[in-house]
C-alpha cells in the first residue's frame, strides 16, 4: 500500500541535510507553508539554498529561517518589501548570497527542472543587467536569453487537500509555486489541511498528481495573514 | 502649469481599455486604473501571482489573504475568474495572451526602452519581481507616470541611465502633461493637458517630439 502521509512535520522533514537546496512555496503569505518552515527551524539543517519568490516577511516563516542563520543563499525575484527587514539586514551585512531572477524566469526555470528540460530561451530580461553573461540567440527576429533549470533536493509546499497517494488541491492564489515546485524537487513535502480518502478528491480537480509528491503531513487550518505590503 | 492629477491620468488610461480586453495593472499608480474602468464593461484583470478575473478589494472584515494580487493586497474574484500556478501565469504574459499591461516607470526612452525596477544606487537592495516579464509580455505595454521627476527632470529620455527592464517595449506613455506614443521612429504627442502648448512640452524634455494632434 502506498501511504505518503507522515504523522508529524518533524518526521516529514527529518532527512533534510545541511547544504540542501530547498524550494519553499508561497507568494508573500499566500501559500507559504508556515508549519513546514517552523519544522525546518526546529530540525536545524544549515547552509541551505532557498528558492522562494520573496525573502521573508516580518519575523515569522521564511524570515525566521533566515534570522536563525540556516540559509547560505536565496534564489528569488522580489526580496525587498515593506516588511523584509530580516533579509535586508543579512544581505547588507554580507551574510546572505542573493541570486535575483525575474519572476517568470524563476517560475519557468523551476517548471523546466520538473519537466526534464535542459534550459530554454526566453525574451524576458534580454538586454538587462539580469541577463549579463548569459547566452543569447535571435529566433525569428526576436532576441532571447538562455536560462537553465533550477533543481532542488526538497520542496516544501502548502496545499489544501491531499490523499495518501500525494494528490493535491490548493486554495485560491495560495497555489502559486506549489505545483511547479512539487515537480522540480527530488523529495516534495506538502502540508495539507485536510487528508482525503483515496478516491474522494474528484480526479478532475486534482491539481498536482501524486507522483510529484513524496510526503504529506496534516496541519491545522489557520487563516493566512497579511504580508509583504504596507497597510494604507 | 496645469496637470492631470493621478485619478485623471488613470481615467485617461481607462478610456483606452475596451470591453473584452485582458489587462495587467502594475503595482503603484497603474492600480488606480481599475477604479475608472467603465461600469458594466467586461474587462478581465490578470495578476501575475496566479489569478484572472480579479474584482475589487473586499469589504472590511471580508479579506482572505489566500486571494491576493501581485501587490499582496486582498482582492476578490469575479464570476468567470480562475486560479493557476505561476508558470502558467507567466506563460499568459510571455506567450502574448494579455492585451495590455500598464506599468509605472523611472525612465522611458524615446524608442520605448523601459527602466522601472532599479535606480542603480549602489546601496539599494535589488528586487525585480515580474517587471521584466510584464514589460515584454503583453501585446501593448503602456507606462503611466508623471513626466517630470520631483526635481524637474524629464523621465522621457533619449537613453535610460537607470538599469533597463526591457528594450523597445513601451508603446505609449500616459503622463500628467501629455499622452505620447513611442516607436522606433521616436516620440509622438497625441494629446496635451489643457493650457500646455506643444512648444512648452518640448521645452521640458531633450527628446525630440513630433506633434500628431
Amino acid at each position: 500500500m502506498i501511504d505518503k502521509l507522515r504523522t508529524s512535520v518533524l518526521e516529514a522533514l527529518a532527512d533534510i541535510h545541511d547544504g540542501a537546496t530547498v524550494m519553499i512555496g508561497g507568494f508573500g503569505g499566500a501559500g507559504q507553508p508556515a508549519e513546514l518552515i517552523d519544522g525546518l527551524i526546529a530540525q536545524g539543517a544549515r547552509d541551505l539554498v532557498i528558492v522562494n519568490n520573496n525573502a521573508g516577511n516580518g519575523d515569522t516563516g521564511l524570515a525566521a529561517l533566515l534570522k536563525n542563520g540556516q540559509v547560505r543563499k536565496i534564489i528569488c525575484s522580489f526580496p525587498r518589501q515593506a516588511d523584509s527587514h530580516v533579509f535586508d539586514a543579512l544581505y547588507r551585512a554580507g551574510k546572505l548570497e542573493l541570486e535575483l531572477v525575474p519572476q517568470g524566469n524563476l517560475a519557468e526555470r523551476i517548471r523546466a527542472a520538473g519537466a526534464g528540460i535542459g534550459g530554454f530561451f526566453t525574451p524576458t530580461g534580454y538586454g538587462t543587467d539580469l541577463a549579463k553573461g548569459k547566452e543569447t540567440r535571435e529566433i525569428d527576429g526576436r532576441m532571447y536569453v538562455f536560462e537553465s533549470p533550477i533543481h532542488a533536493d526538497f520542496a516544501l509546499i502548502k496545499a489544501e487537500q491531499g490523499d495518501r497517494w500525494g494528490n493535491l488541491t490548493y486554495r485560491k492564489t495560495a497555489r502559486n509555486f506549489g505545483p511547479i515546485m512539487a515537480m522540480a524537487a527530488k523529495v516534495s513535502i506538502a502540508s495539507v489541511h485536510e487528508v482525503a480518502e483515496l478516491g474522494s478528491i474528484d480526479p478532475e480537480h486534482v491539481i498536482t498528481p501524486g507522483l510529484f509528491v513524496q510526503r504529506i503531513v496534516q496541519v491545522p487550518r489557520t487563516a493566512t495573514g497579511p504580508a509583504g505590503f504596507k497597510a494604507a | 502649469m496645469n496637470k492631470w492629477n493621478r485619478d485623471q491620468m488613470a481615467a485617461r488610461v481607462a478610456a483606452d481599455i475596451h470591453e473584452g480586453s485582458v489587462v495587467n495593472l502594475g503595482i503603484g499608480l497603474p492600480t488606480l486604473v481599475a477604479n475608472h474602468l467603465p461600469a458594466g464593461a467586461e474587462i478581465i484583470l490578470h495578476s501575475e501571482n496566479g489569478v484572472i478575473g480579479m474584482g475589487p478589494a473586499p469589504a472590511p472584515g471580508e479579506e482572505d489573504y489566500d486571494l491576493i494580487n501581485a501587490g499582496k493586497q486582498p482582492v476578490t474574484l469575479l464570476a468567470g475568474g480562475s486560479y493557476f500556478h505561476h508558470a502558467d501565469s507567466f506563460a499568459m504574459m510571455r506567450g502574448g495572451h494579455l492585451d495590455i499591461c500598464v506599468l509605472g516607470a523611472f525612465q522611458v526612452s524615446a524608442t520605448g526602452d523601459l527602466a522601472n525596477w532599479h535606480t542603480g544606487a549602489p546601496d539599494a537592495i535589488p528586487a525585480v519581481g515580474g517587471a521584466m516579464d510584464l514589460a515584454i509580455g503583453a501585446k501593448k505595454t503602456w507606462v503611466m507616470m508623471e513626466l517630470l521627476t520631483k526635481t524637474g527632470e524629464s523621465k522621457l529620455v533619449q537613453a535610460c541611465s537607470y538599469p533597463l527592464t526591457g528594450i523597445g517595449c513601451v508603446s505609449r506613455i500616459y503622463s500628467d502633461l501629455a499622452v505620447i506614443d513611442l516607436s522606433p521612429a521616436g516620440a509622438t504627442v497625441v494629446e496635451l493637458v489643457d493650457g500646455l502648448s506643444f512648444e512648452q512640452l518640448q521645452a521640458l524634455t531633450a527628446v525630440p517630439l513630433t506633434d500628431a494632434r
